[in-house]
């Protein structure tokens, strides 16, 4: 095994984990503070989750109806997550993302624009207004790109394709990041005061899911065992629309911007059947026939949005009871119809990243045929646990932003409130982390025998004569997941899969990578296991401790919303029996905010003499 | 499931050789699904870089059968049953191990790059672009870096000029800031002198192996190399483009 004195040090103010969205406008902020910053990152950059995500972000900036404001964004964000969002995170969301988007632009992003020239706005599933600033299908790719080519003349260091395993702290405090390179699988220890999560989620822990295999729930399992509490947990969204045929590609995002653009959801009967499913929290402001949906299609603002654009969660148990009652298409999804709503030219325009991956990965022109699809793993609600100001984990010199960390969206999140997040608490975080490290008295000491242990927990899996295979482990965590913890949960499979998690992490304890430790594919997915089951028992136990159905979490043995839990979140953190939960009890919500949030859609808009 | 035949060349620097693997073919399967299947049951420590699966961050880039591609989007449906589908890492980078090659240029090349440098917004706080004057700018933003339009270039691949030549990549952000509706800075000279405009001879293989078909050449490259020639060539007609704009 490599020495300590063999160990590459680097040594930073702040070190931001992950170069996604929420990273680069984290380590941007922190280095225009004058702080030494450092980005440490799974990938090249560039190539982070955010890449991947297509409809847009949403900032009330009023450009396609000027009756948005901040409010509305507020409201349609806590009604969304069924009220147990932390209110001061939406209120801190919905009126710093219009400046956010203003602020991308002066970077150099390029969005889709209104006549009038300005950023245009899409409708999005929850948004009460066309709030979405977007660039075709393909949003964001344009932000990551902005930040990418901003950041890099801001000074600070990006240590590409390199994984954080652990912190190491002092007394208590953050100390430092030790990582190793993929390349030639060399240890190296990253100094820091201060350090940002921003990693993501861990929806490779399931089969089917949307997420790439750099969701791996890495800054879950770096908190986790650094003390920090994480919350929410039992929150996973699942997508209602991604592929679902061929196989190999199931779970591929199908954006919700084709339902925004007038996508409609079809039965096996040619029933749109989404008018069925509308609950009475949203009847109001959902319309009730084809007709007044078709009239909001064409722009009609007298009438109400269609129900295909219902929140997520009730798009994708909606579906989910489709297929089980014998109603589903042949590949076990449902029809998602724009071919008949749209005209060819159009689609191709809005949409043409869906047009690109239909027709070239399951030969389906959309501009002519229903699309197949079907609920996918999506995204964490819950995560880190944070200061609703600062972003600091439980953890002195912790910080999470982005989908790491917990607290924005509550039990549900609406479609492009993530991308807003990024540079919401991208920023944010960036800021806490700047003015911990100027109130620190003295720089914290990264001692020794923490770094001796982790890199011999590493080595360990190479230095096996025989063990488990990394990738069979995965794929059965995989199934695990899918089979036990999915979109409808109750008690007994709940309990099943908390066994199955013992059994895997006992074959986890003895995996073995063959090879060297030079860019080894088999090393790496063995090193990314520990956070996957971390994770996977963090959604896992709080998923049993939440006794009713809310949003992404519904439970059948307690059905519906109970008022009891709308008081309380849900918290797991490492104890010394292993993984332990708390009820947290929720603070009252600010006067003003309760106020906005319960009042009529009429009484927040802008009004124009 | 029907067997195929894959040959994967494995190594590192230091020099290598190919594999041969049989392996099962779902339908559907892309040639990236391939390569995981054998990582998983047959060479765990087997190298390539991927992470979307859907073609939209342009990691998995390598040479199947010869032909720069993404192995995600690589469906195996379009290879014969019984032909051997060849797997090898890209040849204008320098090989770090099996199917992986070290970019690291790239990156320094977009350093180089002066910034977006944006005019003041207007009066109401606003910026204003017409969509019709961001349609090519959003063409070039499509960019998914995947660089094979680099690997395929003839000036980097055949004729080693990274000490002169940019590549297509890097031309075509280039024009994305040059056509820029709001910006101000002037790239023209470094793009002659420092980026070497002047050494693509238009073969249009960039073009053709473009995942998101950017119009690299006809497009991006073309009309940067004619900004090129009025700037130093034609004065007059570059004064009159500053005084009456770019249709000048």
């Amino acid at each position: 095994m490599a020495s300590l004195s063999d160990i590459q040090t680097f040594e930073h103010d702040v070190l931001v984990i992950g170069a996604g969205g929420a990273g680069l406008r984290a380590a941007i902020e922190s280095s225009a503070q004058g702080l030494s910053t450092g980005v440490v990152c799974k990938s090249l950059l560039g190539k982070a989750h955010t890449v991947m995500a297509e409809g847009g972000l949403a900032a009330a900036l009023g450009n396609v109806d000027s009756r948005d404001n901040w409010k509305i964004h507020f409201r349609d964000t806590m009604r969304g997550g069924k009220f147990l969002n932390q209110w001061r995170m939406a209120e801190l969301h919905a009126k710093q993302a219009p400046d956010r988007v203003r602020e991308l632009e002066e970077w150099g992003a390029v969005f889709d624009r209104t006549k009038d020239g300005l950023i245009s706005q899409r409708n999005f599933g929850g948004h009460r207004y066309p709030r979405l600033a977007h660039v075709g299908d393909r949003t964001g790719l344009e932000i990551i790109r902005t930040l990418q080519d901003y950041g890099i003349h801001r000074g600070f260091q990006i240590y590409m394709e390199c994984t954080a395993l652990e912190l190491v702290l002092d007394d208590g405090r953050v100390a430092g990041v030790v990582g190793y390179w993929r390349e030639t699988g060399r240890f190296v220890l990253f100094k820091a005061k201060a350090v940002v999560l921003a990693t993501g989620g861990g929806g490779r822990a399931w089969r089917v899911t949307s997420n790439s295999w750099e969701y791996s729930g890495d800054g879950y399992g770096i908190a986790y065992e650094a003390g920090a509490d994480l919350m929410d947990m039992e929150f996973t969204q699942f997508h209602p629309t991604g592929m679902v045929w061929p196989p190999s590609i199931r779970g591929i995002l199908v954006t919700e911007g084709v339902r925004g653009d007038g996508g409609i959801l079809l039965n096996n009967k040619r029933e749109r059947f989404m008018f069925n499913y509308i609950p009475p929290k949203f009847a109001a402001e959902t319309a009730d026939t084809e007709e007044e949906a078709n009239r909001w299609l064409k722009g009609d603002k007298s009438a109400r949005r269609p129900p295909e654009l219902l929140t997520r969660d009730e798009v994708a148990r909606a579906i989910t009871r489709e297929v089980n009652e014998g109603r589903g298409s042949p590949h076990g999804g449902v029809f998602l119809d724009i071919a008949s709503r749209q005209p060819a030219d159009l689609i191709k325009r809005k949409l043409p990243s869906m047009y690109h991956q239909f027709k070239e990965l399951a030969e389906v022109d959309i501009t002519r045929e229903a699309m197949e699809v079907g609920p996918t793993l999506h995204y964490f609600m819950g995560g880190v646990r944070v200061d609703h100001d600062t972003q600091m984990s439980t953890v002195p010199g912790l910080f999470a932003a982005g989908e790491c960390a917990a607290g924005l969206h509550g039990a549900n999140r609406l479609g492009g409130n993530s991308l807003s997040d990024l540079i919401v608490f991208g920023r944010l975080a960036g800021v806490g982390a700047a003015d911990y490290v100027r109130r620190l008295a003295a720089a914290p000491r990264a001692h020794d025998e923490k770094i001796t242990a982790v890199v011999r927990r590493a080595t360990e899996i190479l230095n096996r004569e025989s063990g488990t295979n990394p990738f069979l482990i995965q794929e059965d965590l995989q199934g695990v997941m899918g089979r036990y913890v999915g979109i409808v949960r109750t008690e007994g499979e709940l309990q099943a899969a908390l066994g199955e998690l013992e059994r895997l992490k006992a074959e986890t304890a003895r995996v073995k990578a063959q090879g060297t430790s030079q860019y080894n594919a088999g090393w790496h997915q063995a090193l990314d296991l520990r956070s996957l089951l971390i994770t996977s028992e963090a959604v896992t136990r709080a998923a049993l401790v939440r006794q009713e159905s809310r949003g992404a979490h519904t439970r059948t043995d307690f059905p519906g919303e109970r008022d009891e839990w709308l008081k309380v979140n849900v918290a797991v953190r490492k104890a010394p029996g292993g993984m332990q939960t708390e009820v947290l009890r929720r603070p009252e919500p600010p006067k003003e905010l309760a106020e906005i949030a319960f009042a009529t859609i009429e009484a927040l808009e802008v009004k124009h003499a | 499931m029907p067997e195929r035949r894959f040959r994967v060349w494995r190594g590192d620097a230091r020099g290598g050789d190919f594999a041969d693997y049989t392996v099962e073919v779902d339908p559907g399967m892309v040639v990236l699904d391939v390569l995981h299947r054998i990582q998983a049951r047959q060479a765990n420590d087997l190298s390539v870089r991927w992470n979307c699966k859907a073609g939209k961050c342009g990691s998995c880039s390598m040479e199947i059968n010869g032909r720069p591609r993404l192995a995600c989007m690589s469906r195996m449906n379009q290879y014969a049953p019984d032909e051997t589908v060849t797997i090898q890492p890209l040849k204008t980078f320098p090989i770090i191990k099996d199917l992986v090659t070290d970019v690291s240029w790239n990156f320094e090349q977009n350093r180089r790059i002066a910034p977006f440098k944006p005019a003041p917004r207007g009066k109401d706080g606003q910026y204003r672009m017409m969509q019709k004057d961001v349609d090519r700018v959003q063409e070039f933003r499509k960019c998914i870096e995947c660089f094979l339009c680099q690997d395929v270039c003839h000036v980097l691949r055949e004729r080693h000029r990274k000490d002169a030549f940019v590549g297509p990549r890097f031309l075509i952000r280039l024009a994305s800031l040059e056509m820029h509706p709001l910006d101000t800075a002037d790239r023209i000279p470094a793009i002659r002198d420092e980026f070497g405009s002047g050494l693509c001879n238009i073969t249009r293989c960039c073009t053709e192996v473009c995942p998101e078909s950017i119009g690299i050449t006809d497009n991006g490259i073309i009309p940067l190399k004619e900004r090129v020639v009025d700037r130093f060539y034609d004065p007059l007609r570059w004064v009159a483009r500053k005084l009456f704009g770019s249709g000048a």
